[in-house]
């Protein structure tokens, strides 16, 4: 059953990918039999309001122009390549709910190795799908909502001329995904990692002509590859230290190797906390955090369903999955914890100061999901692993709601995705305001929604983890809740309430979205409902022991859930309500009541909204320290280190160092004979010196 | 077949297609399409009887197979003396599996002169399978130095506007290298009274001498690596070579410096080698780094794919020289996977160049367009070239750096500094060319991949796949010769009363 879990999906992605480069080339609107002939898309025919004519403009379209009269009749190909991703992947998608009760209903975790990978020495890893109760979760996570995108796309992206590429992208992406959380060892893994990074890269510049695509394409791989490299070389650590790369005998051997010590670059290190924290890098990178999350929010570029897809619920929580799946390691490197902590909670704090100062749309939710991963690292980093993954759970259904929502949004208003431009819609599309309140309501937590549950949990385990870290993440966690609730209000009353502040045609037109858009949303909207109430008793209520199996691994003296059930002090339990509540307050009062307040607020505390806004100037500092240097280093190390220095004093010094020599011995030759004699004399007096004194 | 001389069978017969190709005649027509037929049957008859000492090779035997020997100078103890063992045999396969490759690439990119073009490249196959089985250090360097005169005249003769420039600097350097081995191979001869490899690797130098002779092999492999900073003919040969041209030095001619490496220094001259190895490290990171961040501001592309080479070639000296299972067993997947990796990344160069007659990366743009067959197939590649997981690109690096890091973590920790830098020029590179906007009006007109093209890259594609995803094929063929390399080092290196080394 797993191996049809992971293999559907590939399985599309090749059906589809044939489809979209044999039937018709990917960049030819409609079907030309015969390539290069030189034509070119922009309005060569009808259907002039293709992605072209309108992908290049700034603010841009994340989905290109809606000229709802000229409906691109889907023609047999896009059928296809559609419904055989979205069967693959709804049929994956039942297939890893009936393996989810199978597994953790009956704490059966199983193992399948399908076939040997790499061998040399000893090191040997093997391709294997390892299902046990966490890739469970992490699959019904997946599948669920790759199942509802997928669904989605197909609406959403009814006016794009290559319905089969992207449908094949996000079946692969998929894949990936699929086979990164059942991996048994740190490889497959890592094959995994590196092959969503690939769809995600691939996805982003899914509007390959777009400059701002491009852009945010490459930074998205670049950066995740600076992460990759710290987690590939936690892998050689590990397999160092264990002498595997097999999960569960570098579990085994963990214990062992508390108080060991590596020899890393020149200094020692504790063994495992290197380790740790060289895959914790990894795990940075892919969940954007602080350091490496500059890469996220460009990622907005891409077609909305692959943001919520990929940038929210799924490729972005690798990183947390990664963390908890090592928790037997990570439990025993209390420094890497630490760590772990304080970069979640900084990142969760940050990532909300930046959200509620942003105006586009998707960036607002990027930030969120940015700052929402940071909350699922601090509780990974208090030893609460079941916490985060419950975070990751319920997080997953209404942050891919709260994107479709949005696109939605977009899709009504004719690609519109600033947030100045939008309001006073919420009448014309009751069914998406209804929703989007729904995803909100969970994101901030509010009784009896999803994340309500979730994230009270993480913040009670920090608080109850009764270290100093844990304290520092609790309250920076508090004031993002806080933020938390302000942006998610902000954003629903400039985008829904107020006057409208879109161009008359653009009003005209705002609909509804069509139905096969709007049921993957009512599925993710159970989720955001009930994914909380129903499950917070398995992953992180009394039956978690028995859930999770051997799953998860806590120490007794961390196990923060423990602890936060016990004996917190009566006001922590309710101050994320508290602070929710006051945070929409205050979004009502500066957004609703006194419109004009926001921008004076902004100008009065211009120096911090300037810096919030710009992002804490990460990009410009990046840029600065490592771009611009990488750019002249390289152009200067070609011109004047392999120009002028190797070769002016190798291959062409020597050359010309010849030819002068030769100018000067014609020279020489001056063709008078006295001139000779005269060398000649010279030489043999040298040469009866020599040979006297030699002789 | 066992009873056959099968490797002097394979080395030969590309240079008796040769020959038949000489004595074609007609007019120019007739004369160009008998001679790309008859090159491209004896290189595929080649690569099928080459694909017979894969199948005869015995895995589990580190010793050579296959042995052929006979006297041939007596008088200087000189003989003709063939056979493979682990670490030579897939390199012969990648020699034979690309040549075919290239004849087909050059079909009709090549015009003029065809005959003697197809004479230079069937002359190249012998010699280069010929070097990869040669036992013995005369007939070695023959093979080795005779290389050089068919790709001198590939890259003099078909090549761009600089090529005289470019030939002369190849040979010159390459040449330079060479004549200093000539004179350690002297050197041995004295010592040893033979030439015979496998009783020269039996024989132990002195230490002061193995230093001299090590340098003196150096000299000559690392020019042909190239590492830096003897690296910069390189560039310049790439660029001016014909495109099977740069898919064969970059594929195979650059192996030879590796492969010169595992063969001689390391079993021959032990004590040396664990001397300088910190040399070969330093030396190979400045190239990863250097190289990477010079290739970041290349305009050309074929020059940005020159470097890219140099710095891939980095992870293969510095696997070597880790000398542990997974180093070594790293760095001569590294070879092959480079080997069949950059020979594709040229042949995408050469297709667009072949339709636009630039390689100029500003002149493209927007390609995907027009060429979507070709912007999976480069994509692909490009991916490969950077290492991703599932491709053969990803097993050589992984376990190059799995190797350097057991043996010294700066050595690791730098090296991975390649898994951002090579992205970075790598993706750079395929964003100017395929994405984006068409701005060139030349580009309008562009074609997809040729059914000839497809049958170009279609092996090269699941080549690719294959060694990246069931790996151990290719890896459990050298991994019996390569921990008899380790044992042979390791107990020489006792033997010479230096106990340090047990610990690796």
């Amino acid at each position: 059953m797993e191996v049809l879990v992971v293999f559907l999906p590939l399985l599309a992605f090749l059906v589809a990918g044939a489809i979209a480069m044999l039937a018709k080339g990917p960049g030819e609107a409609h079907a030309h039999a015969s390539h290069g002939h030189g034509h070119d898309d922009h309005g060569h025919d009808s259907h002039s309001h293709s992605h072209d004519a309108h992908g290049h403009d700034d603010h841009a379209a994340d989905d290109h122009g809606h000229g709802h009269d000229d409906h691109h009749a889907p023609d047999w190909r896009d059928r296809v390549s559609q419904i055989v991703t979205c069967g693959a992947v709804l049929l994956a998608m039942v297939l890893s709910w009936a393996l989810y009760l199978d597994v953790t209903g009956h704490n059966a975790p199983r193992t399948t190795v399908l076939f040997s990978w790499i061998t040399s020495g000893a090191f040997d890893v093997s391709w294997t799908l390892r299902v046990d109760q966490l890739t469970a979760v992490m699959l019904i996570v997946v599948n669920t909502v790759s199942a509802m995108v997928h669904v989605y796309s197909v609406g959403y992206m009814s006016h794009d001329p290559q319905k089969p590429r992207f449908m094949a992208y996000l079946s692969l992406f998929t894949f990936f995904m699929l086979s990164l959380v059942t991996a048994n060892d740190f490889v497959q893994m890592f094959f995994g990692w590196e092959g969503v990074g690939v769809a995600s890269y691939l996805l982003i510049n899914f509007w390959y002509e777009k400059k701002s695509a491009n852009d945010a394409s490459m930074k998205a791989f670049l950066v995740n590859r600076v992460g990759d490299f710290g987690f590939a070389l936690g892998i050689f650590a590990i397999f160092v230290l264990t002498g595997s790369v097999q999960f569960d005998t570098v579990f085994a051997k963990a214990p062992e190797l508390v108080n060991a010590k590596i020899h890393f670059l020149s200094w020692d290190f504790p063994a495992l906390t290197c380790a740790c924290l060289l895959l914790f890098m990894g795990a940075m990178g892919k969940s954007a955090q602080l350091g490496l999350h500059t890469w996220l929010p460009d990622a907005m570029e891409g077609p909305t369903p692959v943001s919520a897809l990929i940038h929210a619920a799924t490729m972005v929580t690798a990183g947390v999955f990664m963390v908890c799946r090592l928790s037997p390691v990570f439990e025993y490197a209390p420094g890497a914890l630490q760590v772990v902590t304080v970069i979640g909670a900084m990142t969760a704090f940050v990532a909300a100061t930046i959200g509620f100062t942003q105006f586009d749309i998707k960036r607002v939710i990027a930030y969120s999901t940015m700052s929402q991963l940071g909350y699922m690292f601090f509780a990974a980093g208090v030893s609460a692993y079941g916490a985060a993954m419950f975070h990751l759970f319920t997080h997953a259904f209404f942050k891919a709601l709260l994107f479709l929502g949005a696109g939605s949004v977009i899709h009504a208003l004719s690609g519109e995705q600033d947030m100045r431009n939008m309001g006073g819609v919420w009448s014309k599309i009751k069914i998406t305001y209804a929703l989007m309140w729904i995803g909100n309501l969970a994101l901030a937590g509010l009784p009896f929604f999803a994340g309500f549950y979730s994230k009270d949990m993480i913040l009670e385990a920090a608080f109850g983890a009764h270290s100093a870290v844990g304290k520092f993440a609790f309250w920076l966690g508090i004031a993002a809740a806080f933020m938390t609730a302000f942006y998610s209000w902000r954003l629903l009353f400039m985008t829904f309430h107020g006057k409208p502040r879109a161009s008359k045609e653009v009003m005209d037109h705002v609909h509804e979205s069509p139905w096969v858009m709007l049921i993957p949303l009512f599925v993710l909207a159970l989720g955001a409902v009930f994914a909380g109430v129903l499950f917070h008793n398995n992953f992180v209520g009394e039956h978690r022991a028995e859930f999770w199996g051997k799953a998860l691994f806590v120490l007794h003296d961390n196990d923060s859930i423990e602890k936060a059930h016990h004996g917190l002090p009566g006001w922590v339990p309710v101050m994320p309500l508290i602070v929710g509540l006051a945070g929409i307050a205050l979004a009502y009062v500066l957004y609703m009541s006194i419109p004009s307040l926001p921008a004076k607020i902004a100008g009065v505390f211009r120096g911090v909204h300037q810096f919030f806004f710009h992002k804490w100037y990460f990009d410009e500092l990046y840029d600065v320290l490592f771009v611009q240097p990488a750019r002249k280093l390289g152009y200067g190390l070609w011109k004047s280190g392999d120009g002028a220095l190797i070769d002016g004093v190798g291959p062409d010094g020597v050359a010309a160092a010849t030819r002068d020599v030769a100018v000067r011995t014609a020279r020489l030759q001056s063709g008078y004979v006295f001139h000779y004699a005269f060398a000649m004399v010279i030489g043999i007096v040298l040469l009866v010196i020599w040979l006297s004194i030699v002789g | 077949m066992a009873g056959w001389p099968i490797l002097s069978i394979t080395t030969f017969l590309p240079l008796v297609g040769a020959l038949f190709i000489l004595i074609i005649r007609g007019s120019k027509e007739d004369v160009d399409r008998n001679a790309r037929n008859v090159a491209l049957w004896t290189t595929l008859i080649t690569f099928a009887l080459s694909l017979f000492i894969w199948i005869n090779f015995d895995p589990s035997n580190p010793n050579y197979q296959m042995v052929e020997k006979a006297e041939w100078i007596p008088a200087f103890k000189i003989s003709y003396h063939m056979g493979v063992d682990g670490i030579s045999v897939l390199f012969v396969i990648l020699s034979t599996f690309l040549m075919p490759l290239c004849i087909l690439a050059s079909w009709e990119s090549v015009q003029k002169r065809v005959k003697e073009y197809m004479v230079a490249f069937l002359v190249l196959e012998t010699l280069m399978i010929g070097m990869f089985c040669a036992l013995d250090f005369v007939l070695f360097y023959m093979f080795f130095e005779g290389v050089l005169i068919p790709m001198f005249l590939i890259i003099g003769v078909w090549g761009g506007p600089r090529r005289v420039y470019a030939a002369f600097k190849f040979f010159l350097y390459t040449l330079l290298g060479s004549v200093l081995m000539l004179l350690a191979i002297l050197a041995m001869y004295f010592v040893a009274g033979t030439t015979d490899v496998p009783t020269i690797t039996a024989t132990a130098f002195p230490r002061s001498m193995q230093m001299w002779l090590w340098l003196a092999f150096f000299a000559s492999f690392a020019v042909k690596v190239p590492m830096w900073p003897v690296h910069t003919w390189l560039p310049d040969a790439h660029v001016e070579a014909p495109t099977a041209g740069s898919v064969i030095l970059a594929g195979v001619l650059l192996k030879m410096g590796g492969y010169g490496f595992l063969r001689f220094n390391i079993p021959i001259l032990p004590e040396a080698t664990e001397f300088f190895a910190p040399l070969v490290y330093t030396l190979s990171i400045v190239a990863l780094v250097y190289t990477s961040l010079v290739a970041l501001a290349q305009e050309d592309m074929k020059k940005l794919i020159a470097y890219s080479s140099v710095a891939h070639m980095g992870y293969v000296t510095v696997g070597m020289f880790t000398l542990n299972t997974q180093g070594i067993g790293g760095s001569i997947y590294q070879m092959l996977s480079h080997g069949v990796v950059s020979g594709a990344l040229f042949l995408c160069v050469g297709v667009v160049y072949d339709r636009m007659h630039t390689r100029e990366i500003a002149q493209y743009g927007g390609l995907v367009k027009l060429m979507p067959k070709y912007a999976v197939v480069f994509l692909f590649m490009t991916l490969a070239s950077v290492g991703l997981p599932g491709t053969s690109g990803f097993i050589g690096e992984f376990l190059v750096l799995l190797g350097a890091f057991r043996d010294n973590t700066w050595v690791a920790t730098l090296m991975a500094l390649g898994l951002v830098l090579g992205a970075a020029y790598a993706l750079l590179l395929y964003r100017r060319v395929v994405y984006g906007v068409i701005t060139n009006p030349h580009v309008r007109s562009m074609f997809d991949l040729t059914p000839r093209e497809v049958a170009v890259f279609v092996p090269l594609v699941i080549v690719v796949l294959w060694m990246g995803i069931y790996p151990n094929s290719f890896l459990s063929v050298p991994a019996a010769s390569v921990e008899q390399l380790i044992t042979v080092y390791q107990t020489k290196l006792a033997a010479a009363g230096n106990v340090a080394v047990a610990v690796r």
